[in-house]
């Protein structure tokens, strides 16, 4: 079964070894020998990482060059910011109904103001578009 | 590793484990904010998407209750279930959360009520489930028809 996309970005993420990396080539294009420097690791297991975050479209590999210098896809993590940014803004506006029905209820835990149709009618007026 | 704050509420996406954290602040005392979590009417008032009728078939928010209820849209309906495991007047409810349409998944919710003084509450949600993948489709269910494009957006771009 094939992970749906932002699975396989989060998931290629999940590790330190790759976030790290994709830290490094944020800074600029790397070879994989330059990557394996920092680490404790043989080369093919950097390489192990690069595929993983390959599979995820994270970082690509130019076929021309001679030292294949593995490249950053930047837009990559725009879509994610994207995504993400979108299930922010569903919380914002669940959460601004509930500063809404907090500003009509009453301290003392008396009942609230009715709302514009009762419950379990659809949203109040102005809710539905 | 992930969080975006543009507006009052603070998602957190966690890297290491399968957990997403909203965080927000309300102008009210943490009991008030607890009372719009456990009272069913209150709850249909402000918990269902937008645009989607919310009927709740029960809420029994104590600790060993249960709730469950439907998110009506265009002739669809979405319903959810779940137990709740601890409720603490004005400090915590920690609960499951289940779609119906997939009975084997679960997510374990805590939502913490958090007094800042001068009458706030800052309220924090952690959702947890048990693998990546149930957490990124979970983040991705929230975005609704936005979803489909850029899944399709990305698609193209995996392609490329």
């Amino acid at each position: 079964m094939r992970a749906d996309p932002l699975s396989l970005v989060l998931s290629a993420l999940a590790d330190p070894t790759r976030r790290d990396m994709v830290a490094r080539l944020a800074v600029a294009d790397a070879t994989v020998n330059e990557l394996a420097e920092p680490y404790d690791v043989s080369v093919q297991a950097v390489s192990r990482h690069l595929k993983v975050l390959g599979d995820a479209g994270l970082v690509s590999r130019s076929r021309q060059a001679q030292h294949r210098p593995v490249h950053l896809e930047a837009e990559v993590f725009d879509l994610m910011t994207t995504w993400i940014e979108r299930y922010r803004r569903q919380a914002e506006e669940r959460y601004s109904r509930l500063d809404d029905l907090l500003e009509s209820m009453p301290d003392d835990g008396g009942p609230a103001a009715p709302p514009t149709t009762r419950t379990p009618q659809p949203q109040p007026t102005g809710a539905q578009t | 590793m992930t969080a975006t704050s543009t507006g009052q509420t603070l998602i957190t996406i966690d890297p290491d484990v399968p957990l997403v954290r909203i965080t927000r602040e309300f102008d009210a005392p943490p009991a008030k904010v607890f009372r719009a979590h456990t009272d069913p009417e209150l709850v249909a008032r402000w918990l269902g998407p937008r645009r989607h009728e919310m009927r709740i078939d029960h809420y029994d928010c104590h600790t060993g209750g249960s709730y469950r209820y439907i998110h009506a849209s265009g002739g669809n309906e979405f319903a959810f279930h779940g137990s709740f495991h601890e409720v603490r007047p004005g400090e915590l409810i920690v609960q499951t959360f289940t779609y119906d349409g997939m009975p084997d998944g679960v997510a374990l919710e805590k939502v913490m009520f958090e007094a800042l003084g001068g009458g706030r509450t800052r309220l924090t949600t952690t959702s947890l489930v048990d693998s990546f993948q149930d957490r990124d489709s979970f983040v991705a269910s929230g975005m609704e028809e936005g979803v489909r494009e850029s899944y399709e957006r990305l698609d193209e771009l995996l392609a490329g």
